[in-house]
């Protein structure tokens, strides 16, 4: 069977310490990627759910933005 | 480039919508059975087919597959065409997708309650249904990325990158915790065997609840919050933090499922680490939702759609905060195993799955309708039926868990069990079970009310099968990064890297996780006295598969005094080594069984499963009268057998041939036992393995093995 394959390991408590800094170093790099970016690209993509092309937006005006029916 | 004009396919996901309803209602009301059985174990007799232990995992499948799984469909057929500017890439595949998945809930309302289980919680489904379920998925996601690649919009936005996570990831988990042998048509044995198949399992089943009903309601959020407050999302860089991190943390949390039990101890705490660490995630993700209402809070109070995204999305907040609270292990020790859990899983299931399904719902049928919805009033009664149904369910459901778990553990001062008989703790909460079930009328009630509204919705509009669009397609020369473009908006134009990045996240927390338990034979230390079930017993566990005994037992001891007082001597990682599949469980409504063995004589076990209040009075378990008349189906035990040594179950060379001798051997001593002490029963019929099953548990590591038969049979074979 696969798991007779390897019958011990070195150090197994070093497995956590590794996730842990991986996901550490991970997370400071993808702060400080997100923090230089152009706010005016952030803003446009924050609006795209709103400008989806639909003509039918406008044919159902009335119940799309300001008239919230539900 | 010109503008150009296209179609949105409104008619699949009319039909999802429907579907969505249609499962709802089925799902909420096999619920409410099962939690009737719970205060009135009589209520619709003992119907082999309608007992709790086949339903309840009814229950979950519709609600999770049959209900969140169409509502997810829904959104992603409608906002995905919508976010890229095309229609979706194939009709055909979308019908596929629709269809197949139908057939796939509709397998699955069909065996379950005949029995056919693989009892892993939420991958229940047997082997041919495990099959269709890849198909219907890898359709779907073929469906989705062609619809991704001929898109008009360059850029993919963020709800979009949780479809693809849920996409990639639902498929590596549903591959990997369905490694199984099959021994027959609708019956099978998993690969791994006892603490592998139950880190596998909660591996699976944790990020089940991530990546089925977690990050395809995120895209929801992304895109319904915005769309019915006309706001744009409050901080896309956020949402780009939100979902990495997200992503890459939820893989690791498995094992917070298993703390105490026989999981290695190092894999336990890195389970608890990164469930803490998610509530950063998760309330970045809340908080985003929530924001996005800023200045904007006057509409929750007009829009029944806004009023079921904010509290879904606030239960979303409680539900992750207390979620890394009850991966601490001191708060574990005293959650787990009770009706705390049902109370947690339900904030999230009724209010975020649900209100954000039924938020989608309002939102979408009239628009593709092209009316107004019947009812804002109507809808607004749903909101408060569904809220106070999902409070009065949640709240009777974390007073029983945290009473069940005070008795369990209470000592008088002379160091005795203050309860030492469980049936005192379950009479306890009986109370509670009946205000849980109102919480569930109520619940239903708003639904039946949303049905009505959307009917009529229906009847007073018509639907616009092709809703006409129009978009200027993007110009697809440059494929490099340009020169100071930010990383991001150029993975955000490249779905292939994108996807491929989404999976290298969501892999690395499943390999760190799970290889080194696969792969190392020192982490499971094995028993010498720990033999292989014997044949009528290997029967006998199947038999307490297909009845589901499992989602009421546990077979799983911590090790805490209060446990190994109340159930015997605490379980060892290297006991469950044959067990194909385990059978730890999760919840105690009833005791833990791992110790049953020899406790009590034949003739209890037979009194019991016949009548269980003959010898627990008060007892809320079903009479398991049919075992007494059906015969045991032998026809596969060789196969099965055979199975077991395929998996590394060390059955001697040639014993395939002896199992049957054996078992009738065996099952004939119980029958004298049972005939001794005044009970005539036939020594083929099924109960006899069932108890055979029961009396063998937890006895391999005790000194005296308990039943004569079986030792002789294993030493004889084990010297050849």
């Amino acid at each position: 069977m696969y798991k007779h394959v390897l019958q011990s390991i070195e150090g197994i408590a070093v497995y956590p310490i590794i996730s842990l800094a991986i996901f550490f170093i991970f997370f400071v790099l993808l702060l400080y990627m997100v923090y230089s970016y152009d706010r005016s690209w952030l803003d446009a993509m924050a609006n795209k759910p709103l400008e989806d092309g639909s003509n039918g937006d406008s044919v159902n005006h009335r119940n799309s933005g300001e008239d919230l029916n539900g | 480039m010109a503008l150009e004009t296209f179609r949105y396919d409104n008619k699949i996901v009319r039909n999802f919508a429907f579907a969505t309803v249609f499962w709802g209602i089925i799902g909420f009301l096999v619920g409410l059975i099962v939690a009737t059985k719970l205060f009135a174990p009589n209520f619709l007799g003992f119907i082999p087919e309608l007992t709790f232990g086949r339903l309840r995992p009814l229950h979950t499948n519709t609600v999770i597959f049959a209900f969140a799984g169409n509502a997810i469909f829904l959104g992603i057929y409608y906002s995905l065409p919508r976010l890229l500017k095309t229609e979706m890439y194939s009709k055909v595949l979308s019908n596929i997708n629709f269809w197949g998945w139908q057939m796939v809930i509709i397998s699955a309302a069909i065996s379950l309650p005949l029995g056919f289980t693989t009892s892993k919680e939420y991958a229940e489904l047997e082997w041919p249904i495990d099959i269709l379920i890849a198909i219907v998925w890898i359709i779907f996601g073929i469906n989705m990325l062609a619809t991704i690649m001929k898109r008009r919009e360059k850029h993919l936005y963020v709800a979009i990158w949780f479809y693809l996570a849920t996409f990639i990831t639902v498929a590596v988990l549903h591959v990997v915790n369905s490694f199984e042998l099959p021994v027959s048509f609708m019956k099978s044995y998993p690969l791994y065997a006892g603490v592998q198949d139950a880190l596998v399992q909660w591996w699976y089943g944790h990020n089940a609840v991530a990546f089925f009903l977690t990050t395809p309601f995120l895209g929801i959020m992304y895109y319904f919050i915005p769309k019915a407050s006309n706001r744009p999302i409050y901080s896309y860089r956020l949402s780009i933090v939100h979902f990495w991190a997200l992503i890459f943390i939820y893989i690791w949390a498995g094992p917070h499922h298993l703390l105490y039990t026989a999981l290695p101890w190092w894999a336990q705490s890195l389970g608890t680490a990164f469930s803490i660490m998610l509530i950063a995630p998760s309330w970045g993700g809340m908080l985003n939702g929530l924001l996005t209402l800023r200045g904007a809070w006057d509409k929750v109070r007009e829009s029944p759609v806004l009023k079921f995204l904010v509290v879904g999305v606030t239960a979303y907040g409680m539900a992750t905060f207390e979620g890394p609270m009850m991966s601490l292990k001191n708060v574990n020790a005293i959650t787990h195993y009770t009706d705390y859990v049902i109370a947690h899983v339900h904030t999230g299931a009724l209010l975020w799955n649900g209100g954000l399904s039924f938020a989608m719902l309002y939102f979408i049928i009239p628009r593709i309708y092209d009316t107004k919805l019947f009812s804002k009033k109507l809808a607004n009664y749903h909101f408060w039926f569904a809220t106070m149904g999902a409070l009065f369910y949640v709240i009777p459901m974390y007073f029983s868990g945290i009473t069940q778990s005070l008795m369990w553990k209470e000592f008088t001062p002379q160091g005795f069990l203050r309860y030492p008989n469980f049936l005192e703790t379950v009479k306890q909460v009986i109370p509670m079970y009946m205000i849980r079930a109102f919480g569930g009328v109520l619940f239903i009630t708003g639904a039946i009310l949303m049905i009505i509204n959307l009917y009529k919705t229906v009847k007073q509009g018509s639907l616009i099968a092709e809703e006409e669009a129009s978009a200027v397609p993007f110009k697809r020369n440059s494929q490099k990064r340009r020169e100071g473009e930010a990383y991001h908006r150029w993975l955000e134009s490249k779905p292939v890297l994108f996807s491929i990045f989404t999976f290298i996240a969501i892999i690395i927390g499943g390999v760190v996780e799970y290889v080194p338990t696969a792969l190392i034979k020192s982490n499971i230390p094995t028993i010498a006295s720990v033999k292989p079930y014997t044949p009528l017993e290997l029967e006998g566990r199947d038999i307490y598969i297909r009845e589901g005994c499992n989602n009421c037992h546990s077979q799983m001891i911590r090790p805490f005094r209060s446990e190994t007082e109340r159930y015997g001597e605490y379980a060892k990682a290297g006991e469950f080594v044959y067990d194909h599949p385990f059978l730890w469980g999760s919840k105690r409504t009833g005791p833990d069984l791992e110790r049953e063995g020899g406790k009590y004589p034949n003739s209890w076990h037979f009194l019991h499963m016949k009548d269980p209040g003959s010898t627990s009075p008060g007892s809320i378990m079903p009479a398991f009268t049919w075992l007494y008349t059906q015969k045991l189906d032998t026809s596969h035990t060789i196969t099965k057998v055979d199975a077991m040594r395929e998996l590394g179950v060390p059955y001697p060379k040639g014993y395939e041939h002896e199992a049957m001798v054996d078992l009738r051997r065996q099952a004939d001593s119980i029958t004298k036992d049972l005939t001794n002490n005044g009970f005539q029963i036939r020594s083929d019929k099924e109960i006899i393995a069932l108890i055979a099953y029961l009396q063998r548990l937890g006895t391999d590591i005790k000194a005296q093995p308990t039943t004569a038969v079986r030792d002789s049979i294993l030493s004889e074979y084990s010297t050849k």
